[in-house]
């Protein structure tokens, strides 16, 4: 029990450590089975986030005065494609939003109906994912009014956003479950600080779901899918950041 | 506290442990969670290294401290103070990061990896340590053996004890079976301040419980001050 000391152990400990840690961190790191057991992390959040929510527990949202002066563009800041080029310089006149997927009734709104359905204004924060935060006021369509209009069949369990814009040629796209999708606070934004949509921040229409992060909230909306798979959807992980750099499905932390 | 019954005296070659099991099993837990998490949200910290104060904060608002590079020379600041920090921070072995591949979990930079670890081994911190919480209250090893007293609380009392630890005078006797005021103070400190404000500043800096859980933005002035606070813990931690 004794032999080894405590003094002993933390001092051979120690010197070992030392050199090994780097390599050995990293080897370890990169071994299929510890991300497999790493990866069991997000399941458990978002069963504890859940369980400790209620279902609409909004967002905080904020007054005028606690806005951003000023709230710099990220990410894509203008799809490549001559298509979107053309939709911006005749102000998105013959644009339509496709609601498809698993629905009974195909839809495709044009930029005119959504702004004449019923629209909910937030003022609310964005959090990036790489820490920083911005107040902006969002005007738009809850995503629950065109879910309802197409009729979600009951099989569907996630929505995903097929977005204009891409990197290198790989879209990005986005989704999110149901209890997200028909939550108040949900909606598909043309409106921010009281102008409509700018370029740079996603127009026409930018998602917004304001108890996750920042990549979850996709801009150049151009299509929105019911689906009861992520797994069909280019290369299955629900968006392009997790399809690419594994980030995670579940943006609530 | 010991393996002897209360009250009868060791004489002798008797072995005391000093930490009972529970104690011993949640701290050597915490100390691979903790430094893991450490270390994971040193890269975390350096996917934008630059912390404000209140509810927002970005490119535009002057951040408290920031650390940054311009070409191969790295520079803090804290205030209006600005230190070159070459070869420690925002740029050491050719690489400019913040915090250095030999702090961070991964080595090299990867948020979404770094996150990985954080929010996996955020369980381990948080679990055993609710754990530890009930064990410690219902075994009344906060009230009987952290608990300090008013006697020990005096400036008289605490200012030799402080003097005894700098001459590594210890106790040898009967009293070393006890918690000195000073271990009582710094574990009364981590288990019932530092670690919690350090979880719930994490907590905070999440927009899913910032909904479930509102008055975290108040407690802690905002999702950006949140952000700010645990860097701070951390250091107290380190120094204590």
């Amino acid at each position: 029990m004794t032999l080894i000391t405590r003094r002993n152990l933390v001092g051979s400990l120690g010197v070992t450590a030392g050199g090994l840690l780097l390599s050995g961190c990293d080897r370890i790191a990169a071994a299929p089975k510890v991300q497999q057991v790493l990866s069991l992390g997000e399941g458990l959040t978002i069963r504890a986030q859940r369980l400790v929510s209620d279902r609409t527990a909004l967002a905080r949202e904020f007054s005028a005065s606690d806005m951003s002066p000023f709230f710099r563009t990220n990410g894509n800041t203008m799809p490549g494609s001559d298509e979107y080029a053309t939709h911006v310089t005749n102000g998105f006149a013959d644009w339509r939003l496709k609601v498809d997927g698993l629905v009974r009734r195909p839809q495709a709104f044009s930029l005119a109906q959504i702004k004449a359905m019923s629209a909910r204004t937030q003022i609310t924060r964005h959090d990036c994912v790489e820490g920083w935060s911005a107040i902006g006021k969002w005007t738009g369509l809850p995503l629950k009014l065109a879910l309802d209009a197409a009729g979600v069949l009951p099989s569907a369990r996630y929505v995903v956003f097929h977005c204009a814009d891409d990197s290198d040629g790989t879209p990005y796209y986005e989704s999110i479950d149901l209890v997200d999708a028909y939550h108040p606070q949900t909606i598909l934004a043309w409106g921010m600080n009281d102008q409509l949509l700018s370029v740079g921040h996603g127009a026409p229409l930018r998602l917004r779901v304001e108890r996750q992060l920042g990549y979850k909230q996709a801009k150049y909306v151009m299509r929105v899918q019911a689906v009861d798979s992520l797994q069909g959807i280019a290369a299955g992980k629900g968006g392009y950041w997790e399809d690419v750099s594994n980030y995670q499905w579940y943006a609530g932390i | 506290m010991s393996s002897l019954p209360t009250g009868q005296t060791a004489s002798g070659g008797d072995l005391i442990y000093r930490q009972r099991r529970p104690v011993r099993i949640w701290h050597w837990i915490n100390a691979l969670s903790i430094v893991i998490m450490l270390m994971s949200g040193l890269m975390i910290f350096n996917a934008y290294p630059q912390l404000y104060w209140g509810q927002y904060g970005a490119n535009q608002q002057t951040p408290w401290l920031a650390i940054w590079q311009v070409n191969t020379s790295g520079f803090l600041r804290l205030g209006p103070v600005t230190l070159p920090t070459t070869g420690v921070l925002g740029f050491a072995n050719g690489q400019a990061h913040a915090f250095p591949g030999l702090v961070t979990i991964p080595t090299s930079y990867n948020l979404a990896a770094a996150r990985q670890w954080h929010f996996f081994f955020a369980w381990l911190l948080v679990v055993p340590g609710i754990l530890f919480w009930l064990w410690a209250f219902a075994t009344l090893h906060i009230q009987r053996d952290l608990a300090p007293t008013l006697d020990e609380l005096r400036p008289r009392n605490l200012w030799q004890d402080i003097k005894n630890h700098a001459r590594l005078r210890f106790h040898t006797d009967e009293a070393a079976r006890r918690y000195n005021i000073l271990q009582k103070l710094s574990y009364v400190g981590v288990i019932f301040g530092l670690i919690p404000v350090m979880v719930l500043t994490g907590l905070t800096m999440s927009p899913g419980m910032d909904a479930a859980w509102p008055w975290l933005l108040s407690v802690f002035g905002g999702r950006q001050s949140a952000r700010s606070i645990p860097s701070s813990a951390q250091r107290c931690w380190s120094a204590s």
